[in-house]
């Protein structure tokens, strides 16, 4: 394993007019590491991510990313269409809603097979042999392949999501709330299955969620945020078992134990 | 042989900001080290900061103040200002830990959850599988159960699995947190065996056992926690 | 202004005005420059419904000359309401000489086909365009795929295809299917069979495309590229028909099936009117010369003698020739 991060970021900070979105954030993420940022609504983890996923331009700061290739570029300072293949190459984005993530009227197959087709596969089978194998690979039945997401619950639509996204082999993925808005039992698949797939492939992963579990089981690191700033921030099971910033103590204090 | 861990001067407190900031301080100026091959305990008292010294060592808990120097990758490292990262590294590689219970991962048979720490020190899956194999016989765990998920098993089974997860590595260092709270005699006299087995192996050990006969047969040394109470020094 | 003796001349030459002219010379200029990339123009109102060919028509205007021999066919036929309509437009507000002979006309306005007979670098051909963007039915929002044609981004038009293959065991496109212009711009070569896809392929006429709803004009230059989208392991293929032309018996000809009764009698015909017509002509009457009709001539063009006409007189509408998805 390389001795250098992925990616690198220094000072961002994301305004809205006078308000705050997030503050003066600096970390660097190395590549098969899961970095859970938590907070509540309101506390700049969306905006943060949304502004490390290039989806949204920073007030200040810089984000610069190692390319596959071993050179590093600035976020900030590429053009669109760099980006862009970035984003459906090296990067996943795992959107808590998955409507805003799949196309909802083309079928699963089109669906996982659509980045490989981007990046200029032109041969059907091995298309289509590649999205059953990451069907199988999210546990998805291969005779839904060509069954629309429509047709699908919110599991399996999360899950056919996911396969989206990491059928080109990226390196970094952007989680926002994965789980959220999905059934208990359904959320633990979920888990197990990324826990699994984030170590068989080494990714490094950035995931925001509210659920300190999501974030112990998922995450080896962690940054909590509120109002925009990184409040406290350290190896998740240490942040969680011993947490030193109030606003952390706060939040560990109020899950509910079962 | 160069001394695997040493700990100097090491303080730990809790401030509850809950509690309009109130303190808790545990322990202070902790000191000792242990020596490859050797299984040091740490005695004292229930509330003595046992635990809390453990944790520490493991990364799992913040450090205050001192050192915990650790022998990793060649070098010597600071656990207590070290990295995230390096943190990590260390637990990959020198610092293992057997925790009272088990967390359970849903879903995960009991044989992979064995296995997890070796493939993920880069061991292929089915030989980190086959060591888990024997490890788990030797724990006397019902092979039917090997291939289920550990969260229904009972307190017993579930502290076997977490033993062999704990024992399958070679980690020059391990950290025991009363590794045989719920096991029964027979199962105690394995873990009895394995730590000596890693004695002879190198590995320095440290522990904390209520069960007076099992830290009889396991115990070099006994650390006396009670001379760390925080209340000491401030006097 | 006095009016002329005609009762025309409240028009201008060809309907539009030299101003709306050169503005949609410009798009058409720019459409060449950069081919296969679809110009924005301030299409205007034309004196029929959107989906008659409005787009076609005001390109045909701001390019016709008086000394132009003008063909319109409609979906292969020069006698159905749409051709006959449009041809007779133009003989009224540009007196221009019309055609249904494809060898002698100088421009030719289509909805739907390529005719048959080679085209030859002194013509131009128009086409009429529904819905000018190939990812519209994937990718609903024009600013993305304008994005999507800026970045070169077409991944998405083989999801298309791949769709096909999924549902039918093959590529069901059979019109309308998408091609690359110039190894560059991904274009709907409007609703025309994939069969005419290979004659736009570096056709030395000037092809040219006009979306009057959608305010869009497009081109490919002579002598240009045009590959039809494919896979590897599916590779582009035309229509082929097992059986020749009922009438003329033409082979490796694009063919309509035309119901003759209520019991199920039918056959299969020439698309391009006018080729079958010749190639009948030809070999039963030598001395077949063709019918251009004068500038100024006596209205509608006449109907030519096949018994299948009127049967294929479908009437255009809105956003039509794609399915529905």
């Amino acid at each position: 394993m390389t001795d250098e991060p992925l990616l690198r970021v220094s000072a961002l900070s994301k305004f809205y007019g006078s308000r705050v979105g997030c503050e003066n954030v600096t970390f660097d993420l190395w590549p098969g590491e899961v970095l859970a940022v938590v907070g509540e609504s309101g506390s700049g983890k969306t905006t943060l991510l949304n502004c490390l996923s290039t989806r949204l331009l920073p007030s200040s700061g810089t984000a610069s990313y190692r390319m596959r290739d071993g050179q590093w570029r600035e976020l900030y300072r590429m053009s669109e269409a760099e980006r862009r293949f970035l984003m459906r190459t090296d990067w996943g984005f795992v959107h808590q809603n998955p409507a805003d993530g799949l196309r909802m009227t083309v079928s699963a197959g089109a669906n996982v097979g659509e980045r490989l087709m981007a990046v200029g596969d032109r041969h059907y089978g091995r298309i289509r042999a590649t999205a059953v194998d990451w069907l199988s690979r999210v546990e998805i039945d291969e005779d839904r392949i060509d069954d629309e997401p429509r047709a699908f619950s919110g599991g399996m639509r999360q899950r056919l999501q996911i396969a989206r996204n990491l059928v080109t082999g990226p390196r970094l993925v952007f989680m926002d709330e994965p789980t959220g808005g999905l059934d208990v039992s359904v959320q633990a698949r979920l888990l197990d299955l990324l826990r699994g797939l984030v170590t068989d492939l080494g990714l490094a992963a950035i995931v925001v969620t509210h659920d300190l579990a999501v974030a112990r089981l998922l995450s080896q690191r962690m940054m909590v945020m509120k109002d925009g700033r990184v409040v406290e921030s350290g190896l998740t099971d240490r942040v969680l078992d011993d947490p030193r910033a109030p606003y952390t103590q706060l939040l560990v204090s109020s899950i509910l134990q079962v | 042989m160069a001394t695997p861990l040493v700990v100097s001067d090491v303080a730990k407190s809790f401030t509850m900001h809950l509690r309009d900031g109130v303190t808790l301080p545990v322990v202070t100026g902790v000191s000792f080290s242990i020596r490859a091959g050797e299984c040091a305990v740490l005695g004292g008292p229930s509330g003595a900061g046992k635990s809390s010294i453990l944790k520490m060592l493991y990364g799992n808990y913040a450090v205050d103040e001192g050192q915990i120097i650790v022998q990793h990758g060649g070098g010597l490292i600071d656990l207590a200002s070290a990295s995230p990262r390096t943190v990590l590294s260390v637990r990959r590689h020198t610092i293992g830990y057997v925790s009272q219970f088990l967390r359970t991962v849903p879903r995960v048979s009991a044989l992979d959850v064995v296995a997890e720490p070796l493939v993920e020190r880069g061991e292929d899956r089915e030989g980190a599988r086959e060591k888990a194999r024997s490890l788990l016989a030797q724990l006397n765990l019902p092979e039917k159960l090997w291939a289920l998920p550990p969260a229904t098993f009972s307190g017993g089974e579930q502290q076997r699995v977490n033993i062999a997860r704990g024992f399958i590595t070679e980690h020059p260092i391990l950290l025991l947190d009363e590794p045989t709270a719920s096991l029964d005699a027979k199962n105690r006299d394995v873990v009895v065996e394995l730590i000596a087995a890693k004695k002879a192996a190198g590995v320095a050990l440290l522990g904390i056992f209520h069960d007076l006969d099992v830290r009889e047969a396991v115990a070099d040394r006994v650390i006396d926690v009670s001379a760390f109470a925080a209340g000491k020094i401030a006097a | 202004m006095t009016a002329q003796p005609t009762g025309i001349a409240t028009y201008n030459f060809a309907y539009l005005d030299d101003q709306t002219k050169r503005m949609i010379r410009r798009a058409i200029l720019k459409g060449i420059a950069i081919p296969g990339y679809q110009v924005p123009f301030a299409s205007r109102e034309m004196p029929m419904p959107y989906g008659w060919g409005t787009g076609g028509v005001q390109v045909t205007a701001s390019i016709i000359g008086p000394d132009d021999v003008l063909k319109v066919i409609d979906q292969g036929a020069d006698d159905t309401t749409n051709a006959v309509s449009i041809r007779a437009f133009f003989k009224k507000v540009a007196k221009v000489a019309v055609t249904t002979e494809t060898a002698k006309a100088t421009i030719i306005q289509s909805r739907h086909r390529i005719p048959e007979h080679p085209l030859t670098a002194a013509q131009v051909l128009v086409f009429q365009v529904p819905i000018p963007e190939p990812l519209r039915f994937l990718e609903p929002r024009e600013t993305e795929t304008r994005k999507m044609h800026a970045l070169e981004e077409y991944g998405l038009m083989h999801v298309k295809l791949y769709e096909d293959i999924a549902r039918h065991g093959r590529i069901a496109t059979t019109y309308a299917y998408p091609v690359k212009v110039e190894g560059r711009y991904v274009m709907d070569p409007s609703p025309t069979p994939k069969f005419d896809n290979p004659k736009m392929h570096c056709s030395p006429a000037l092809q040219l495309f006009g979306a009057g709803r959608e305010k869009r004009i497009y081109a490919v230059p002579p002598f240009t590229d045009v590959v039809s989208l494919d896979f590897e392991d599916h590779p582009f293929e035309v229509q082929t028909f097992d059986q020749p032309c009922a009438l003329c018996g033409a082979e490796n000809v694009y063919l309509d099936e035309v119901i003759l009764d209520d019991h199920g009698g039918h056959m299969f015909v020439c698309s391009d009117t006018d080729h079958c017509e010749k190639r009948r002509g030809d070999s039963t009457s030598p001395s077949w010369g063709g019918r251009a009709e004068g500038a100024g001539g006596s209205g509608l063009a006449t109907t030519p003698a096949t018994s299948t006409p009127a049967l294929r007189a479908d009437p255009p509408h809105e956003g039509e020739g794609k399915e529905a998805e």
